[in-house]
């Protein structure tokens, strides 16, 4: 990779001599993070926050089961007339999916070529995309996903409907206490994010309209192993 | 102050109270009297130095607020009936002579300085009997008074103690009337539109007096509504308690 | 020595306060968004707990700022992004072509960026031939009409929904005239959609740089910030130098405090956390990242003590929401790319408290700004600040235009003040000739003038305060 930037080095050792010369002006102030420890809540609590902060934002949830979630997404699939869904043939839940999918009735997709030879398709003929959580974060609602090779990162943006699956033993407290117990605070894949909802904007007067640019869509599928 | 009540207490005047509204700092040294309090009020008054303050101008500020912090010279409390008065003489004043050699003799007097319904219901816990007929008043806060100087709805705890008094809440409360000192005259056209606002929302709470706790809103508030030929009025809550409350 | 070319605010918010459609617009917004903040935040200890927390970890990150500066150029190169360092915006926006020139890119898409704003990128590629769309959907309404954004949150709030109405049905190919707001949504998602498929490169801002993970986080409601950064070929982010922190964990409270104080909202739809481009065996995601670190001016702002403070910002908006002046101008009256409050600091110290005086001046110091503030810049005290800076050169700062403010007049002013102030029998004299003769002054007398625009003039007390108690003639020592 050529380096397009004939100035650089000099723009870095000034900027970041003046930043030197100005010195520091005093002492660290302590953190303190009593705020974040307060949020803590029970198993059951967690899933009842989780659902209630991603409801008011136009999630929508179907209760599954450890065995019966791939059953729940077909029905799902059918009763919305999905002609396709989309997911990683190579990732623990994409293939738990596929063992258990009919070959009858919609379709599932597998995301395995890099994106350049499947764009127009992705864009153009993609009802909906199906990814795995690495967990949900309970105090506002939200889920955490890894996209990776297994699962490109394209499934939970580009179809209008996004199928998440989520189980409810993998939810922590907040965001604060999941980078600490997903340890992204040591390492990260190129990709990680956290999702409240569909895609949505108020830019024009304030009005909340969904599905913007990304899903207009967003189920999870929230899958009871707290027992 | 320990619990005990002070004896004794300085009143500053403020110089917007003390020449456009006389009437409101005679009943604030009055409400302080009948609590039991002797008030000294120093000769040599002038201006607390928030304008030049405010506009940058420290040296001419610090000049006037030297004089005025050399009236003060004992160790009692300094009331004044305006809010961001006594924001400036508590909080700013050690910022405007922060390093200068006189710092810590300013530092003690800012600690000293108290807004006036704060003194009298944080300090003096006055109790008040309403001798007035029934009104309804709503209540302008000052921005330096809760802002600055961090007051807690210590006014409406006075005018809640006025039993034939209705205190109708005014929407946006918190929002500046647009008076902000030079600010009124530097940029007429916001000031106006925003004080313009204000008694409008005033006037919608159906009230027949605005009361405030600050010469700057006041004059600003008075002088719209007078323009307005509005019926609405304004009062000093120092007023307004005294007048409703001392023996005729 | 004056300075040259002074904006004029009062001119402009003048101007402004006369369209009342534009006042009923901000004015619904703002009251929408205060009211939305205050619901997120029902526990005053709560909110004071993450306010100190969020403004510890930013003065912490500003105190380790080169360090923290270097260790997120060597976190970010072990992950593959490349990262370049701009002093001005003109060597950004040179940067930027060149990296597009680098792989023959011809169509940028943007998600929201503020950097890119203060740098007119958009406007400089169009020059040198290469598209540059914004996709933020409040970006591109205002870039259809060629506007600026009013607000750094929201871009288009000036604008109601007839009026985007109106002008979707003039520039958008094949649209019809229709005030629904999910057609209308609708119609911006047909044409980006497309623009996303077919960009040659996406460029974003940063909320937050992480600098022990060399991440970038980018926070957003549309997805139009993950289509610019996950789609195209290439990835080139923008960032003021002093968005950077320590670690992840520092984040989350900046994030939960950040959408808090923005928008209402306990949470935003994606909180995106980019580490490096398309990664071993990924099927997508750019081939490159390069991350442009912009200085203009901020190094300047850094070595003041006090002003460092300015860079404590995490761009949320909420002095605008708050401010009576932004509520009742609106952006566009500040001539700025950061408007309200935050701009009301920020611009005067990028491009000279001389030029910006009035600026300066256009506030009445009523403190809502601070009070919001998620990061406690003491906004109104910086405000004062700079007002001193204009009028005096020789405070031995790094100010720009220092001085320059000055005028003869004020300071001739002020002086008579004090000499008058500073001189109790000189006040007693002036404050008699005012009871007495105070209403004789004419309503048209210059200040009087401007106060009398909205108000009756105000007419002195018969006799003082000071004048009764002298009268009374008793506690006085």
């Amino acid at each position: 990779m050529s380096s397009p930037n004939p100035s650089a080095p000099d723009s870095r050792t000034a900027i970041l001599g003046r930043l030197r010369a100005a010195g520091d002006s005093g002492p660290l102030p302590a953190l303190d993070t009593a705020v974040l420890e307060r949020r803590q809540w029970d198993p059951a609590e967690r899933v009842t926050r989780l659902r209630k902060g991603m409801e008011a934002v136009h999630t929508e949830f179907l209760d599954a089961k450890s065995d019966t979630w791939p059953a729940v997404i077909r029905v799902f699939c059918e009763r919305e007339g999905l002609k396709n869904l989309l997911y990683g043939p190579t990732s623990e839940a994409g293939s738990a999916l596929a063992a258990a999918w009919a070959p009858e009735g919609p379709q599932l997709k597998p995301y395995d070529r890099p994106v350049e030879a499947f764009k127009q398709e992705l864009f153009g003929d993609i009802d909906a995309g199906f990814t795995g959580t690495v967990g949900g974060v309970a105090e506002t609602g939200g889920l955490l996903l890894m996209p990776g090779p297994a699962e490109p990162r394209l499934m939970s943006l580009v179809p209008p409907v996004h199928i998440a699956l989520l189980r409810a033993s993998t939810i922590q407290d907040s965001f604060w206490s999941a980078v600490k117990a997903l340890g992204w605070g040591r390492a990260l894949p190129p990709n990680a994010l956290m999702i409240s909802g569909p895609s949505k904007t108020a830019d024009i007067e304030q009005t909340l309209a969904y599905g913007v640019h990304g899903p207009k869509r967003l189920i999870v599928v929230l899958v009871d192993d707290l027992k | 102050m320990n619990g005990t009540k002070p004896k004794k207490v300085y009143f500053y005047g403020t110089c917007l109270v003390d020449l456009f509204f006389p009437d409101a700092g005679m009943a604030g040294i009055q409400l302080l009297r009948r609590a039991g309090v002797e008030v000294v009020f120093p000769e040599g008054q002038t201006c607390c130095g928030q304008p030049a303050f405010n506009c940058g101008y420290w040296e001419e500020a610090r000049d006037v607020a030297r004089t005025q912090v050399a009236l003060f010279p004992e160790d009692l409390p300094v009331i004044l009936p305006s809010g961001s008065c006594a924001g400036m003489m508590k909080v700013h004043y050690p910022e405007l002579f922060h390093g200068q050699p006189d710092e810590a003799k300013v530092r003690a007097f800012s600690a000293r300085v108290y807004e006036l319904t704060q003194f009298l219901v944080d300090v003096l816990d006055v109790k008040l009997q309403d001798l007035g007929e029934p009104v309804k008043v709503t209540w302008h806060s000052s921005c330096h008074a809760v802002r600055d100087l961090g007051l807690k709805g210590e006014p409406q705890a006075l005018i809640g103690q006025l039993s034939n008094v209705e205190l109708a809440p005014l929407a946006r409360e918190y929002e500046c009337c647009g008076f902000g000192g030079t600010f009124s005259v530097r940029h007429p056209e916001v000031s106006g539109a925003m004080v313009a606002d204000k008694i409008a929302d005033a006037t919608a709470t159906g009230a027949s007096v605005v009361l405030s706790t600050d010469g700057g809103c006041l004059m600003n508030v008075n002088g719209a509504l007078e323009a307005k030929s509005s019926k609405l009025k304004v009062q000093h809550i120092a007023e307004f308690l005294w007048e409703r409350t001392r023996a005729r | 020595m004056h300075a040259e070319k002074e904006i004029h605010f009062r001119d402009a918010a003048a101007k402004a306060l006369l369209d009342p459609q534009l006042r009923a617009n901000f004015r619904r917004a703002m009251d929408g968004l205060i009211a939305k903040r205050l619901a997120q935040f029902p526990d005053p200890r709560d909110l004071q707990d993450l306010r100190d927390l969020s403004t510890a970890i930013r003065s912490r990150s500003l105190l380790c700022l080169p360090e923290l500066l270097e260790q997120l150029e060597a976190s970010c190169a072990k992950n593959g992004i490349k990262v370049h360092w701009a002093e001005t915006c003109e060597q950004a926006n040179q940067l930027i072509l060149g990296i597009l020139q680098a792989k023959g890119a011809k169509t940028l898409v943007k998600g929201k960026s503020m950097v890119s704003e203060e740098m007119h990128l958009n406007a400089f590629l169009e020059s040198k031939g290469i598209e540059a769309l914004e996709s933020d959907l409040g970006e591109y309404i205002i870039q259809l009409d060629g506007e600026t954004p009013s607000h750094i949150i929201m871009p288009a709030i000036h604008k109601n929904k007839d009026q985007i109405a109106r002008q979707f049905s003039q520039k958008i190919k094949d649209a019809k005239y229709t005030e629904d707001v999910d057609e209308l949504t609708a119609m911006a998602r047909k044409v980006l959609r497309q623009k996303f498929l077919d960009a040659d490169a996406g460029l974003s801002g940063v909320n937050f740089a992480v600098a022990e993970t060399g991440t970038l986080c980018l926070v957003e409601n549309e997805g139009n910030g993950r289509m610019s950064t996950h789609v195209p070929p290439l990835h080139i982010a923008v960032m003021g130098l002093e968005k950077v922190v320590a670690r992840l964990e520092d984040v989350a409270p900046l994030y939960a405090i950040l959408t808090r104080s923005a928008t209402g909202q306990a949470v935003s739809t994606y909180f995106n956390l980019i580490t490096g481009p398309r990664g071993e065996g990924e099927k997508d995601g750019p081939q490159e990242v390069h991350l442009v670190i912009l200085d203009n001016g901020r190094s300047r702002i850094y070595a003041d003590p006090q002003l460092r403070a300015t860079l404590r910002c995490i761009r949320c908006g909420a002095c605008m929401n708050h401010c009576p002046v932004y509520t009742r101008v609106g952006g566009h009256a500040y001539e700025a790319v950061y408007p309200g409050p935050i701009g009301k600091i920020l611009t005067p110290q990028m491009e000279g408290v001389g030029v910006r005086h009035d600026l300066i001046h256009g506030s009445s110091l009523c403190g809502a700004c601070g009070e919001v503030c998620p990061v406690e810049i003491p906004i109104p005290e910086i405000l004062v600040r700079l007002r001193r800076e204009a009028t005096h050169e020789d405070m031995g700062s790094t100010v720009v235009g220092k001085g320059t403010g000055r005028t003869a007049s004020e300071d001739w002013a002020w002086r008579l003040w004090a000499g008058v102030l500073k001189r109790p029998a000189l006040y007693r004299v002036a404050t008699w000739f005012a009871t007495r003769f105070g209403k004789a002054l004419p309503a048209s007398a210059p200040l009087i003038r401007n106060w009398t625009q909205s108000r009756t003039k105000p007419v002195p007390a018969r006799r003082s305060l000071s004048e009764r108690m002298r009268a009374e003639g008793v506690s006085h020592e």
